[in-house]
Order: C-alpha cells, then structure tokens, then sequence
C-alpha cells in the first residue's frame, strides 16, 4: 500500500540522505572495472602512467563527480529534460555532419577547444532517456499499437540513421539494438519484433551498397582474416595472436610481448581487452567478464526496486546499452563481430567514453535513490 | 498502483528476465570463444607470438685472415657499412628504393637488378642494396628508417687485399655467392656474404669462413631488435699463414715489371715458396665489390692474360732449362757418362730435316759440362737419342713435371710430358726421331709449369730429397706440418756433375748466364738459362726476334739456385716472348735471388747450413 507521508520525508532528504540510499555495490563494481582499466593503461605504456593511465585517472575523478551530481538530482527532473535533451543532443549529431573534425577518416567529433565533444555518446543517452520517458505512461497494449510505436520507432531511426552517415558503425548499431530492447521490455508486441528482425535480414542486401568501402573492407575482412594478413585482416589477426597466446594464465603482468612490442594496434583503446587476455591469461578475461555480468545482475536488481516506469525502462535501457558496449567491443577483438571500432567501457582509454558511461550510471543511480517516488502517468500533470 | 501498473509491472519483469537470459547467452559465448581461443588453440597462438617475437639473426663470423710467414696481413678484413632490403617487411618496395636513391648512390642498372633479384627470391631473404657506404650516408639512412620500411641499415665486413695485384693470383679473390649455390651452410643465405672464388681463398674457404653463430633476438611490430636472448657463437674462420716472404714477393712482383711473366722463389730444403709471382695481374679488391662489365672485358682482351696465374697455369715448353732433366736421364741410365763427347757443328742433320743449334757456329767438340755450359743443343740432340723418349720422360717426372704439384691452387696445370704410350694416345703415331731430338732440348711435345720448373731446380739443387712446394705454413694456429719428401733416388755422381754444369752455366767462361752474378762475397749461384721457341720460323724467314710481334717471340726462361755450396733457394722466372733467356730472364732470376739471399739474415752472418742439408763439393769451381 501507498504511504504518501513516507515518499513526502524521502522528497526532502538531504544530499547525504541520498547518498546513503544509493547502490554502493553498483559504485564498487564500476570502480573495480575502472581499476582494471588503470592497471591495462599503465602496462601498456610500458609500466607508466604517461601517456594514458594518468589522464584516465583524472578523467575518472572528474566524471566521478558529475556521476554524482546526476545521481543526487530528483529522477524527475530528468524525466522533464528527457525530450529537450534528446533534441539537443540530436541537434548536435547533426551538427557534426555539417562542420565535424576529420578524425580516423570519420566525422564523429565537435571540437569545443578544451575537449571533443562525441554527439554520439550524448545521443545514445538521450535516446535511452527519451524512448523512456515515451513509454512511462504507456501499457503493453499501448506500445503494441502501430500508431503508437511508429513514434519511438522514428525517435530510434532517425538519429541512429545520422549517426551510420557518420560514420559509426558500431555506435549506430549499439543505438538501434538498444533502442529496440527498451522497447522490447516496455512491452511492445513480439510480432514487431520477429517481422523486424525478418525484414532486417532482408534489408542486409540494400545496406551492404550503402557501406563505405572501408567498412566493407572489414566486414570481408571478418569473414575471411586470412584475406589480407598485413592489411585489413592485420588487426584481427595480431588480436587473435594476443589473446590466445595467453592462455589460462597469461603471461604475467606487463609481459605481453604482443602488446608491449606493438603487434597489437590501437591497444589502448579498442583492442585493449587483448592486453587483459594476454597478460591475465583465461583468468583474468573470466574475471572481467564476471566483473560485467555482476554489474548488469546488480543494474537488474536495482531496476525491479523501482517503482516507477520511467526508472525502470532508464536503467535497463542503460543497462542494455553498457551490455551492448562491451559485448561488441570483446566479440570483436575475439574475431566474432567485424571490427567496428567500439571502446571497452571503463577501460579503454578515452575521455568521452568515461564521461558519457559515468553520467548514464548516475541516471541509473538517480532512478535508483529516487525509486519510490510516486511519478504520475501522465508526466504532463508532473510539476 | 492500480491493477494496470501491476500487470505492466509483471510484463516488464518478464520482458527484462528474458533480455536478461539473452544476455547471459551471449556472456557465455565470449566466455566459450575465449576459452576456444586461449586454451585450445591457445598452444598454436603462443608459437605465432614467438614468431612475431623473436628474429633469429645469423652471425657471420669474421673470415679468417692470411699472413705471410712473418704475420704481415696479405687479406684482411674492413667495416663495410650497407644497407639491405627486405622486400616481405617494405611496404612499397620502389618507393623505398627511391628514398634510398636520395641517400646513397643508386644508379639505374643497379636498381633494376635489385628489382628483379627481389622477384626472383623471396621475401623474407635480404637484398643488399648499397655497401661500403660512408658515414655520412650510413647515418643518413639510420635517421631516416622510419620512411624506409623493409630497410635495414648493417655494419658488415668485407674482404680487403692490402697488397691487391701483388698476391692477387695467390690468394685469389672473394666474391658474393652464386645463385642457386646457396643451399648447405647458411651463412651462404647472407646478404652480402662472399665465398673464395679463386686462389687460396678457394681452396681453404670453408676454413677461413668458419661456422655461422646465432643471436634471438626480440623485435618490435617494426622490426627494431628491443634486445638480444640468446647467443651463440660461431667458429671463427681460420687463420691461414702462408710460406710466402711478402717483401720478397713485392720485389719480385716489381722487378717483373710490366712483361707477361712469372717468377717463383722456393726453398730448395723444404719446398716452402717464398715468392710466387704472376704478371700483370687483377685487383682483386674490385672482384669483391662487383667487377663492372667493361672492367671485366678490359682484363679478358688483354694479351698478357692478367686473370692467369701463370706460375701454374701457363704452360711452356721448357727448353733448354730442360737440358738438366736430360743430363740427369742420361747419366742415370747410363746413356751418357762424363767421357761421352759430341762434335758440334752448329747443325744436326736429320734425314732431310736440318736441326740447328742455337750457337750457330757450332760449339766443336763438348762433353756434358760444357754442353750444360754452353747449352749446346746438337749435344742434347744426340743424347736424346741415346737415351729415348721414356726414359727421358722418367727422369722428368721424378723431377717434378708432368703432373700437378698440388700445392693448393685450383687451376694448376699438369703439363705434358711425353712418352711414346702418350704419343700413341694423343697422336696415334710411334715416337720419331724429331720428337727425340726436340725433347732432348725441351721443345716439341713437353710442356712444363713455371712452378714445375722451380721444382725441378729445387730438387737438383737439394740432390737428396724430392721435396714438393707448398704455400701453407699453418692453419687456424695448427702447423701444417712438411711431408716426408721421397728420396730423389739420383746417383750422388750424377747429380755433382749436372749441378757442376749449372755452376759453370753462371760463373765460368763460356757459360750463358755469365753475366748474372749475385754480388754477395761468397756466394755464388747456380743457372740454367732457356729460350723456347713459340712458332717455328720457315727456312727462308730471316727476321730477327726484335722483327717478330710481341705473340711470336721465343720465350725467356731462367733457372737459378744459391749458394753453389749449400743452396737454400731456388728461383724460377718465365718471361713470355721475352726473346733469350740469358739476357732477360736470367738478370730477373739473379735479381730474385740475390734478393732472396739478403732476406735471409741467419744465412748472411753465418753462412750455416740448414739440418739436413748436405755440404757438396762443387764440381770444377
């Protein structure tokens, strides 16, 4: 039963009232994970915090912080920004199409002199937050209407449409599965589902013309590594090297000869789960792994605790996304999934992945402090 | 909560579980597929990583140096910075030979024939693209690495001759290894390893080159070594010290001057060769490098054959040097003796074939001494007769002719002596009596060696012992240690009477050496001149040498050995189309030896006689 005078003392807690009713353990395991990141950075520098480690850290701390700004802030309060955030957040996708840094052979950067700011990263928060926001008021039975699930469909398409134009693949695909997956749990039909993923299988054949050569080239590669072992198939190829040379024990801390020779490409950021699995052996790839799935377990945990749709949906679209993220980036560097250039959260180096992971979880732990707040149907009557 | 919630509330849940499952599907298949990947392949992966690694790298060993009997350096080894290519590790092979071409001299024909050699092999064997670099162009290509992919800078050693044309044609040459002959020792799959092509280098490659070692060495993804794991050393190549004496091949080699000749100094005792002379001769330092085509061409067209090594490859016909072996056949097989006298009236007719003398008006009535003196001919002639073709032949071959000395040279001639089975065999006819008597004076048929006719003059001047030259003292610090030499087996008689004659040849009036004198108190030598004749003039051809050309002059021959009472050294010089051997070669050959003598510090103060050697009374002197 509903205790009004209980949820009205909860909405006047002081900051460290909230603090003491957040998930602790969700905050250990994500720390873990960015200690194991640490610790890869400084190895694969040779055994210094210089050029990576160091900069991670800092990173970390400052998006520790926003993560805890986030998290404080009443889960209303991001339910009200969730549309005008996803517009500007879409805006700014679409800004970079006009005016982007060349960066890698893709336009994916804003650059805002201090730093560069990924719209992507932005979008795919803005995505969760307002497929969420869709479909807080709605039952099942709602979403499973077509004129009804058109609207989220076009708030998933769109962006991820601009996002592929970048183009990022591996974004544009983690923005789409997820996407679909919040739908998904919010209910909609399994027949949009089946009939989705039947006429997606169809659409392989047009997509493929709209592919960029290069992305082709990994695709192929994919298939075939053996294709080109010095080009394309190189990457895959030394990945594949590193991992399995590590066997169940690896080679001992900062003992890759792969990555501390070089062999490995871009070890620091996208194949730097290679590194784990070459120095730490099957073990420590096995430990990252439960690492992950323990914090996905614990994101679920949270998510059944809250009591309004919007939380819900928030984490486990969040979650789903964090699932996304690493899932593509260790089937890639294993030769499962083409390489489509997607980092390790928390662990491989780079700013905008840190900031953006850090702010989502504070979603996820403002949702969480925030559980038992009474959110009306109609988020229109709210405040 | 209404009813709605709650229902929404289970959908969800349900929905999340399943996703959920999904979830930890796929965990399991990341966790299946590392499991695949790190311990089932993982062996097969671990060796992959060691190949990516660690770059076995082969360590030539330095090649062993030669010396002269006193340790001076004849071939020693020099830095020799390069660059090679490895055409696997390039990204754009022309594209870094056009960056090398900035950097180091790269002409066009040399780059096209890289190009085609880097078809031909393959990738992973390196090509040397430039050597003997200097500094400046080494540390230039060092800087500029990072742009140069496949590239590798090397600090090698190549061969170097200080004394080149000198010793050219004793110690031969260096030279890269063939294609196609590069399978066996792996050193032979260097770039830029040379093998002995000719000379001694040939003969003892395989000891000078020693054995290949090996380093592991770690490299990065761009083939920088990070550090060395694991060396093993190879064998050194060893040291060869020749019996040559290097002042004395030098002087020999300049008071040959410019002719077409050889000389060669031996040690009558032991048979070392302290001098072994041909010229004109090659740099061999340019074989090393790469001898151009005109370069090439240069030496083939000339006619005093400077690729020759004429001391053992250029065949003469003896002449009268010959006249000694003749002697010794006579008195031994008791043909002729020291009372067997002959009129000599400057001719001998032979039916109807005129055989001359070369003292046209005849030298009258000689015996044995003075026909050596003398070196009468029409004497020989009727000795020759006496004696016959196979005793002749016998008595030549004990001496020395005939067959190759072996004395480590590849391309040592046998010479041709002849008897009557070898004339059976190669002219199917019997022996007549004009091969006789153009044997008895060393021309027709015969055809001797210079190093065949030194050791003939050794084993006459030694009388006791036929010792057999040789051009190795020692090898990688190991003596080569003298063989036994076999007992001439010459009567003691015989042997004072001819090496009278060859004292009287030099030192009493008549003889046709007279004029060749050592000028050292006390020491007087021993000679045998001989002037062969190259192309038989017709009867009515009346030009004198000096009217000939140069190809159609007689050659000069000169054989010497000293002291008269106890000799230690005999020397041998051919000169070609040098007209008379008195009076070209045998100046050269005294010169040669004089100079041996003073070399010889122990035999100036104390005149003592080496173990072994037997003191003769000489003759009539």
């Amino acid at each position: 039963m509903i205790d009004f005078g209980f949820y009205s003392d909860r909405q006047s807690r002081s900051i460290l009232q909230k603090l003491g009713d957040m998930s602790w353990t969700l905050l250990f395991l994500i720390i873990a994970t960015c200690l194991v990141g640490f610790v890869m950075l400084y190895s694969v520098a040779g055994g210094s915090l210089e050029p990576w480690a160091g900069r991670q850290i800092a990173r970390f701390f400052i998006g520790l912080s926003l993560f805890f700004i986030v998290a404080i802030v009443d889960v209303r309060v991001w339910l009200s920004i969730s549309y005008p955030f996803y517009l500007f957040a879409f805006v700014l996708v679409v800004a970079v199409e006009m005016a982007g840094t060349i960066g890698m052979g893709a336009q994916r950067w804003i650059n805002l002199g201090l730093f560069q700011l990924q719209p992507a990263e932005l979008m795919k928060i803005g995505l969760v937050l307002a497929l969420a926001r869709f479909c807080h008021g709605l039952t099942p039975q709602d979403i499973s209407r077509p004129l009804v699930l058109i609207i989220p469909i076009l708030m998933i398409v769109v962006p991820t449409f601009f996002v592929v134009r970048q183009p990022d693949l591996g974004t544009a695909m983690l923005m789409f599965v997820g996407g679909a997956g919040t739908l998904f749990v919010a209910g909609a039909s399994w027949i949009y589902f089946l009939s989705g993923g039947a006429l997606g299988l169809l659409a392989l054949i047009p997509a493929w013309s709209l592919l960029r050569d290069y992305q082709r080239d990994r695709v192929l590669t994919f298939l075939d590594p053996g294709r080109d072992p010095l080009g394309a198939g190189y990457h895959i190829l030394q990945s594949k090297i590193a991992l399995g040379s590590g066997g169940m024990f690896g080679k001992g801390f900062m003992q890759g000869t792969q990555s501390q020779l070089d062999f490995l490409p871009e070890k620091q950021t996208d194949f730097i789960f290679t590194v784990l699995g070459e120095e730490w052996g099957l073990m420590g790839g096995l430990g990252l792994l439960c690492l992950y799935f323990l914090t996905l377990m614990m994101m679920y945990v949270l998510a059944l605790q809250i009591r309004h749709q919007f939380g819900r949906l928030l984490v486990l679209g969040i979650a789903l996304m964090y699932f996304l993220y690493l899932f593509i980036n260790i089937a890639m560097v294993m030769g499962l999934v083409p390489v489509v250039g997607e980092p390790l959260p928390f662990i491989s180096y780079g700013g905008t992945s840190m900031m953006s992971l850090l702010i989502s979880f504070g979603l996820v732990m403002s949702a969480y402090i925030h559980r038992d707040i009474e959110i009306p149907r109609r988020p229109g009557a709210f405040g | 909560m209404d009813s709605r919630d709650i229902e929404r509330t289970k959908a969800l849940t349900r929905r999340a579980v399943t996703l959920g499952g999904m979830k930890a599907a796929l965990f399991v298949v990341l966790a299946g597929r590392m499991y695949y990947l790190q311990v089932i392949d993982g062996a097969q992966y671990q060796m992959l990583a060691e190949q990516n690694r660690i770059n076995i790298r082969l360590l030539a060993p330095p090649r062993g140096l030669i010396r002269d009997r006193f340790g001076v350096e004849l071939a020693t080894n020099k830095q020799n910075l390069r660059v090679v290519l490895i055409p696997e590790q390039s990204d754009d092979v022309t594209a870094t030979l056009d960056g090398l071409a900035k950097l180091v001299p790269l002409g066009e024909t040399t780059r096209a024939r890289l190009l085609r050699e880097i078809r031909r092999t393959r990738g992973y064997i390196p090509v040397s693209v430039a050597e003997n670099l200097s500094w400046g162009q080494f540390s230039s290509v060092n800087l500029n690495m990072p742009d140069l992919s496949g590239v590798q800078p090397e600090i090698g050693e190549t061969r170097h001759y200080p004394f080149s044309e000198i010793t050219a044609h004793t110690i031969g040459y260096v030279a890269p290894v063939p294609e196609g002959q590069t399978e066996g020792d792996p050193l032979l799959q260097l770039p830029g390893f040379r093998i002995g092509k000719s000379g001694l280098e040939k003969t003892y490659d395989l000891k000078l080159r020693g054995k290949a070692g090996n380093s592991r060495v770690e490299v990065d993804a761009f083939g920088r070594s990070i550090r060395e794991l694991a060396r093993q050393d190879g064998d050194l190549g060893a040291e060869v010290v020749l019996t040559l004496d290097m002042e004395l091949q030098k002087y020999a080699f300049e008071r040959l001057g410019g002719e077409s000749a050889s000389a060669i100094v031996i040690d009558v005792q032991n048979g070392d060769l302290l001098a072994m002379v041909s010229t004109p001769a090659f740099d061999p330092n340019t074989f090393n490098v790469g001898l151009t085509n005109a370069q090439w061409n240069t030496y083939l067209r000339n006619d005093h054959k400077p690729l020759t090594n004429k001391c053992i490859a250029g065949l003469y016909a003896p002449g009268s040097t010959y006249k000694l072996s003749v002697a010794l056949a006579g008195l031994e097989s008791g043909a002729i003796d020291t009372n067997f006298r002959v009129f000599c009236s400057g001719k001998k007719q032979m039916g109807n074939v005129t055989f001359h003398c070369w003292q046209k008006n005849g030298h009258g009535t000689v015996d044995l001494h003075d026909a050596l003196k003398g070196s009468c001919d029409v004497y020989f002639y009727e000795a020759a007769l006496r004696i016959g073709m196979d005793r002749m032949a016998e008595m030549s071959q004990r001496l020395g002719f005939g067959a190759p000395l072996n004395v480590g040279l590849s391309d040592e001639k046998a010479g041709i002596l002849p008897t009557r089975a070898w004339k059976k065999a190669a002219h199917n006819a019997p022996v007549t009596q004009g091969d006789l008597l153009n044997a008895g004076i060393g021309q027709g048929f015969v055809l001797a060696t210079p190093l065949q006719l030194a050791t003939m003059a050794a084993r006459v001047a030694n009388g006791v012992k036929a010792i057999s030259p040789r051009l190795v003292r020692s090898i990688g610090g190991q003596p080569v240690p003298y063989e036994d030499a076999p007992d001439l087996g010459i009567a003691r008689s015989s042997i004072a009477e001819v090496q009278a004659g060859a004292y009287a040849v030099a030192n009493e009036p008549g003889g046709t050496a007279l004029r060749v004198k050592l000028d050292i108190p006390g020491i007087k030598l021993c000679a045998k001149t001989g002037t062969a004749q190259v192309k038989r003039l017709k009867d009515g051809d009346k030009r004198t040498q000096e009217e000939l050309p140069w190809q159609l002059r007689n050659n000069a021959l000169f054989i010497c050995w000293a002291p008269h009472d106890a000799p230690r050294y005999a020397v041998a010089v051919v000169v070609e189309h040098g007209m008379k051997g008195s009076a070209v070669a045998g100046p050269i050959g005294g010169d040669i030896l004089r100079q041996a003598m003073l070399r010889d510090p122990a035999r100036l103060a104390a005149y003592e006689t080496p173990k072994g050697a037997k003191t003769r009374e000489t003759g009539r002197a």
